[in-house]
């Protein structure tokens, strides 16, 4: 999820500077600067061999390429070295404790990216002839069977590339059914604390989209809900647990409200992992959830993706799933792609990408939950509330924490930045957090709290790392209360110091180009 | 369960930091009819490291691999030679295992890889700027639609009959939730591209022309007669790359007046991997940044005037603008970028350009091969890896029975064309540096046994 800077927070610009000498090549041992590849290499550079082209007549259309195309290769002993040094740049799940909110940075199991790389999914074509691919279609059946299983739906779409577009699958569903049935809905309701890309998917499938308030403690706001629901309304989107980090007691209830008035229930998945094997989503009524298999199944966010986003359906919405999906017909997966829609799925709503989904996610997915098992899922969710909870009763006595009352958290801990001394701020301690070599907080998010900070540590992290973090935000917590400067300053340890946003807005620099055209675009 | 540490005697002494008496005082909050008393009934428990790999060993072992037989599968995904390194430097956990960067101090790496990218993006397509990626090729171009839709402020889109007919149903699916109005037709077995009819149709209501290149049958054509009627009548050509292996041989759309490019960059870096994940590229000119999709890198400097990257240009975002942003996309293809990233540096623009020549010699030989075979004709006057054959019957039957012999010997357009009679005898071919003349024969041989 998203950190936020919602105050459009401006740096200060060349303050404090270092007292040791700098060095000849600005690296200061370990950390090594690394220019571009635009600065070290050069056009005629290759590192690969390829075998020389056979001599024939150019079939190319009169369309041969004459300009320089401007691409600096390095060798391969350059390249390795390129991206070593800027992998060292990057804070990780590998190197330390990134409890970022909302996001589920926990291991990634590296049996996962062995079965993953099998020649028998990586190396197979998405058009490859069915016989040819009975494992991976396989792989994709299985996956699907436990998805369906642990959230008690009766279908799952395989195919969405990522959670939001996870969602996008979920309303279009929604949308098809309304359709079918001769109702045209024209509103989304979300809650104010929902993640951006809820109304941003309602969008972008054509709906105007409502805020629903939430209540002083922190859940949807029932009575508002309720009184809101109508004849316009084709369904709400809700997270749960949501991203105060509660869970929707109301849940149920908002689910017969919705349907009772004609709409659907979608509910953002995000947070599953707080509750995977000890509730079901299908038993709270719900008709459409995206699963992020980058959060709740430990596939790697590889700074940014890719993700997953399956969806789980109700009956309802089932028949609406999006093509291709895989079907058992005895002991042979069949792909369903378009050409079979009129027999067996003509309600689908349609194709949401070229293939078929993520399917190197699968298999991390997949070899993730095997190892867990329904046992070990269970205790994924229990120890993520565990630890989740731990972590708000260590730190609530120095930071504010506006739902602690509002009875335990789930997987992850909101505080706000009220009582910091006068001109500190959120930021101040993601930054000092750095210099303490973690990760910071999901900042400024959810939008419902004054400079929110949702920590999510997630089941992967020991009793013992815990408890160094709580020292350490403890630790930064009093130095923003007493209005220590050298908070403002930080980090000073990090590879750069506070970045400067507003530069980079007002004139964007996209791409490089040669110094002598180096103009920023206006 | 080796992915736990906490043991039992720290859940019940954290418990008690709580001030709770077991693990169900903190799911007191789900409803009491909702709560599961033990494991989900029907699902196994716990497996071991062995027996899990032992699990996927045999799913593999039912696959048919393209680097184990003779292969020539394209449309829009292709099977390139991956460096060893690549693979090597995508699995190094500071990639790996980061997140998307949002705080720039500590993921400087990340953010000055997406520059680069976005830089060798740009460069290829022959465009001013690049995002830091979508999630494919099929999405990127909805994307594209889209926003060539709030630039013109018109909902008609024509699509070249060429287009990736996925990519057209993708555009379909949205589209009917949209408004948006698109003019599609069937391609023709034909050496001529679909130019004649857009130039057609191009009016003041278009918003785009979205033309792929090469398209879907392999067929490369100027696209600049195209560009310069949509641009004459207030519209934008979006022209489309499923193989960006082409543009080491042939021009960029953007030299010939193309506005906003995307494309599918799996087949560099990326691999086969079944369909995904992928990475969609997308490209505009600099003049339409703001109307983008997608995360964009910028420069800036730090405190210390240092150069550093950042995330920029958030205000078009969807966790800033929510309902008004540009896209709903979030998480996007990073280590697939990454991928291709380093792949482009390895390669530079002397490999490139030698990758795209061996890959198009290679083709043209065995177009000439393939096309000796009594009633094979070749379809394309132009192609750059991929061309597509007119059999002398359908050719999904003739697909399966190449793969009952362990070839596996393209994609018939009956499967990307299911019920279009006009097309079924229609067979794409891709030949990349990764088939042998070997690989070739036996394919040809194996051809016209079965066509006889």
């Amino acid at each position: 999820m998203s950190s936020i800077n919602q105050s459009g927070w401006k740096p200060e610009m060349g303050s404090a500077s270092d007292s040791a000498p700098a060095t000849y090549t600005g690296n200061k041992a370990l950390m090594l600067e690394e220019a571009l590849i635009f600065e070290i290499g050069t056009a005629g550079t290759t590192g690969v061999d390829l075998a020389e082209a056979p001599k024939v007549a150019s079939r190319l259309g009169n369309l041969e390429r004459h300009r320089d195309i401007g691409l600096p290769g390095l060798s391969e002993p350059e390249t390795v070295r390129h991206y070593t040094r800027l992998s060292r740049q990057n804070y990780a799940i590998d190197l330390g404790f990134f409890p970022l909110g909302s996001c589920t940075m926990k291991h990634n199991p590296r049996l996962n990216e062995k079965v993953a790389r099998m020649a028998g999914f990586a190396d197979v074509h998405p058009l490859q002839p069915v016989e040819t691919v009975q494992g991976a279609l396989g792989v994709i059946h299985e996956l699907a069977h436990w998805l369906i299983t642990l959230t008690g739906m009766k279908a799952v779409a395989m195919s969405p590339k990522a959670g939001a577009h996870g969602e996008l699958c979920g309303i279009l569903a929604i949308r098809a059914a309304l359709t079918a049935r001769g109702d045209a809905r024209s509103v989304i309701l979300c809650p104010e604390s929902a993640h951006g890309t809820n109304p941003a998917t309602a969008a972008f499938a054509g709906y105007a989209v409502e805020n629903i308030p939430a209540t002083s403690e922190g859940r949807v706001d029932l009575a508002a809900l309720k009184a809101r629901l109508g004849p316009d309304v084709a369904g709400v989107m809700i997270t749960n647990p949501n991203t105060c980090g509660l869970f929707e007691r109301d849940m149920r209830d908002i689910s017969d409200a919705v349907h009772a008035a004609g709409g659907y229930v979608y509910c953002d998945g995000a947070n599953f992992n707080a509750i995977v094997g000890r509730v079901r989503p299908g038993d709270l009524g719900i008709d459409a959830m995206h699963i992020n298999l980058h959060k709740t199944f430990s596939t790697p966010h590889g700074g940014g993706g890719p993700g997953s986003g399956p969806v789980v359906l109700s009956a309802a919405l089932a028949p609406y799933a999006p093509l291709p999906f895989v079907d058992k017909d005895g002991d042979q997966y069949q792909l369903v792609e378009e050409e079979t829609a009129g027999e067996h799925h003509g309600s689908s709503f349609g194709r949401m990408v070229a293939f078929h989904g993520q399917m190197g996610m699968f298999t991390r997915a997949l070899a993730y939950i095997m190892s867990h098992g329904a046992d070990g899922l269970r205790q994924v969710a229990e120890d993520a509330v565990l630890n989740a909870n731990y972590i708000l009763r260590g730190l609530e006595d120095v930071l504010e924490a506006p739902f602690a009352h509002s009875g335990p958290c789930m997987h992850e801990a909101l505080f706000s930045d009220n009582g910091l001394a006068d001109g500190y701020s959120t930021l101040d301690i993601a930054k000092g957090l750095i210099d303490e070599g973690y990760h910071p907080m999901t900042v400024y998010f959810p939008l419902v709290v004054h400079g929110a900070m949702l920590i999510e540590p997630t089941e992967t992290e020991s009793k013992a790392t815990l408890h160094q973090f709580i020292g350490a935000l403890r630790s930064v917590a009093q130095r923003a209360k007493a209005g220590d400067p050298s908070l403002k300053s930080a980090p000073k340890y990090a590879p750069r110091r506070r970045l400067d946003e507003t530069q980079a807005a007002r004139k964007p620099v996209l791409v490089w180009r040669e110094p002598e055209h180096a103009v920023a675009a206006e | 369960m080796r992915y736990l540490p906490l043991t039992p005697s720290d859940r019940q002494a954290m418990l008690g930091v709580i001030g709770a008496k077991s693990i169900d005082d903190l799911f007191v909050d789900v409803p009491a009819q909702a709560r599961l008393d033990g494991p989900i009934q029907g699902l196994p428990n716990h497996a071991s490291e062995m027996a899990v790999e032992r699990h996927f060993s045999e799913l593999a072992r039912k696959n048919m691999t393209a680097s184990h037989n003779p292969f020539f599968l394209g449309a829009g995904a292709y099977k390139h030679h991956v460096p060893a390194s690549v693979d090597h430097i995508i699995q190094r956990g500071e990639f790996l295992t980061a997140y998307t960067p949002y705080q720039p101090e500590i993921a400087q790496g990340t953010l000055q890889m997406l520059f680069e990218f976005q830089t060798q993006v740009a460069r290829l397509f022959g465009c001013d700027v690049a995002n830091a990626s979508m999630y494919d090729g099929s999405t990127a171009c909805w994307e594209a639609i889209g926003m060539a839709g709030r630039i013109t402020k018109r909902t008609k889109a024509l699509l070249s009959s060429g287009l990736h007919p996925h990519y057209v149903s993708v555009a379909k699916t949205m589209a009917q939730y949209t408004g948006d109005r698109l003019d599609t037709a069937l391609p023709e077995l034909s050496a001529q591209t679909d130019s004649a009819r857009l130039l057609d149709v191009i009016d003041d209501d278009t918003s785009c022309v979205v033309v792929q290149y090469p398209d879907i049958l392999g067929r490369i054509e100027d696209m600049s007669a195209i560009a310069a009627k949509a641009h004459a009548h207030g519209a934008l050509l979006i022209a489309v790359v499923t193989e960006p292996v082409a543009l080491g041989a042939i021009k960029a759309p953007g030299e010939m007046g193309a506005d906003i490019v995307v494309g599918e960059g799996q087949s560099l870096g990326v691999g086969l991997q079944f369909g995904g994940p992928y990475v969609g590229l997308f490209a505009c000119k600099e003049k339409f940044v703001r109307q983008m999709p997608g995360r964009l890198c910028g420069e800036t400097v730090d405190a210390d005037g240092k150069r550093g990257f950042v995330l920029t240009l958030s205000t078009r975002e969807q966790h800033i603008r929510r309902e008004k942003a540009t896209s709903n996309i979030c998480t996007n293809s990073g280590l697939c970028a990454l991928a291709f990233s380093i792949h482009l540096t390895l390669l530079g623009e002397k490999g490139l350009r030698e990758l795209a020549s061996l890959n198009h010699a290679l083709a043209v030989q065995a177009a000439d091969r393939l096309s000796q075979i009594p009633g094979v004709e070749l379809v394309n006057d132009s192609f750059f890896n991929e061309f597509t054959l007119h059999l002398p019957k359908e050719a999904r039957p003739v697909v399966r029975a190449l793969a009952d012999r362990k070839i596996l010997g393209g994609v018939s357009l009956g499967r990307l064309y299911p019920g279009a009679d006009s097309l079924s005898n229609g067979l794409l071919v891709a030949v990349t540096e990764t088939a042998t003349s070997a690989d070739v024969e036996t394919f040809a041989a194996a051809l016209q046994e079965i066509l006889t």
